[in-house]
């Protein structure tokens, strides 16, 4: 049962590699009920992938007026996408963990 | 031909002790380390730890003079005789008002990150207060309470020497009674023992309760680390109406959802969820199994769990073993002083 049990960790580590990888732009991960980066800096237009390689539901989501999104439910493994049309900074938090905490800065 | 016991208890600690997490699957040894006490409580740096502050903090937590009419203190609803709650379904506040959730127990409150079952308050400073204030609860108008403390002679030298060359403020009183909250931290429990090494600490039945806990159960997702909690928010599927954080962060997620509480001591505060509406622990167990009700904002947490009863009663031994030894609580003899009816 142990032998099983790590081939399907195996199984969903890959896909959960292959499932980020498939990603473009810069990627912030969730992990240990964190992100992997406390501020990233990207200029406008350009996307941030938000990653769950957690083993539970996060729920990223910024209030930050004019740079709002919610990503809704993410489940283990699955990976989103934001896109930053404009210059500002975006204070995103877990709505569920709201300890988990970080800033995406957006220049022109 | 039915299999010994002890046959059952080895492959229990052979096959089933291991949980995927992440990508990793982690072994008995390496569950339990999740589980090791802090060594130390945490304090923050805008209100750092002293003894007399703690000691004023106390004095003002059992103090019922900082209610609007005099007869309800902190401890009143925060009895450390019930485990820091008050035993009720909901709380009750002035004049008996009957409140619309359970009071949350203080206890580990240090390592709490947002408090309140709707998170709305941002530290126990700021918590401190609400209650106080709220004209339901202790209805005390903040505004005049300096002037009832200071003219408490008591409490006018035990404010100047914790903050010299300060009037008597309510930012400080919050500061002292959030110290000395930060304080009352669950004593050492059985499963502390186990954790530390004694076999004989729990029974064998608390043992496979903890290993369900942490894998069938998915009771970890939640309840994690050595004070039962992440201090997440998630709907768990309870069918009142409230909608909890949901009316302080409006997203779908948040509807009906509630802060996770600590499961130390838990055995002690029955009835259990924010409405007080789950009469025991085993209650609380069918609750998870298949009791919670469907709706959108349900915790992807939350599934049916097919648990045997065996595996229930475990699960049930399990979180009794969480019931610490504590000390008697210092309860202290008040400074003398007027009983003013001002508001």
């Amino acid at each position: 049962m142990a032998r099983v049990a790590a081939l399907v960790s195996m199984a969903l580590a890959t896909a959960l590699t292959a499932a980020i990888a498939r990603a473009e732009g810069t990627t912030v991960y969730q992990e240990d009920k964190k992100f992997s980066e406390p501020e990233v800096t990207i200029k406008a237009g350009q996307s941030v992938v938000f990653a769950n390689k957690d083993p539970f539901t996060h729920n990223v989501y910024s209030k930050t007026p004019g740079m709002s999104f919610d990503l809704r439910t993410q489940k283990s493994g699955e990976s989103s996408e934001v896109k930053f049309d404009h210059a500002g900074e975006s204070e995103v938090q877990c709505a569920i963990h709201p300890q988990m905490k970080m800033k995406i800065k957006v220049t022109d | 031909m039915q299999a010994p016991k002890w046959f059952s208890v080895l492959l229990a600690a052979a096959v089933v002790p291991s949980i995927a997490y992440g990508a990793e699957t982690l072994s008995l040894e390496r569950m339990k380390a999740l589980y090791q006490r802090p060594k130390s409580i945490p304090f923050p740096a805008d209100n750092p730890f002293s003894a007399e502050k703690a000691a004023l903090g106390e004095m003002l937590f059992f103090d019922p003079r900082l209610s609007g009419a005099n007869y309800i203190s902190c401890a009143s609803c925060h009895n450390p005789a019930l485990s820091w709650g008050d035993g009720l379904p909901r709380g009750i506040g002035h004049g008996m008002t009957v409140l619309g959730r359970r009071t949350p127990t203080v206890l580990n409150a240090a390592w709490a990150d947002l408090l309140m079952w709707d998170g709305r308050m941002p530290n126990l400073e700021a918590q401190a207060l609400g209650p106080m204030s709220a004209p339901v609860e202790m209805n005390q108008e903040l505004a005049k309470l300096p002037a009832k403390l200071s003219a408490i002679a008591g409490y006018r030298e035990r404010f100047a020497a914790v903050f010299p060359y300060e009037e008597i403020t309510v930012a400080n009183a919050a500061k002292a009674i959030a110290t000395y909250e930060r304080t009352v931290v669950s004593g050492t429990a059985p499963f502390d023992r186990w954790i530390a090494g004694d076999e004989k600490a729990i029974s064998e039945s608390a043992k496979r309760g903890f290993v369900v806990f942490n894998t069938k159960g998915n009771c970890q997702a939640c309840h994690s680390g050595w004070n039962f909690t992440d201090n997440s928010f998630r709907d768990i599927g309870l069918p009142d109406a409230d909608i909890g954080r949901g009316k302080i962060l409006d997203l779908p997620s948040m509807q009906h959802a509630f802060k996770t509480p600590t499961l130390r001591d838990v055995e002690r505060r029955a009835p259990y969820m924010h409405d007080g509406s789950v009469p025991t622990l085993m209650a609380v167990v069918e609750h998870y199994d298949h009791g919670f009700v469907q709706r959108p904002s349900l915790s992807e947490e939350v599934k049916s769990l097919h648990l045997t009863a065996e595996e229930k009663t475990d699960l049930a031994d399990f979180m009794m073993t969480l019931t610490g030894e504590n000390p008697p609580v210092h309860v202290p003899v008040l400074f003398a002083g007027p009983q003013t009816a001002q508001r």
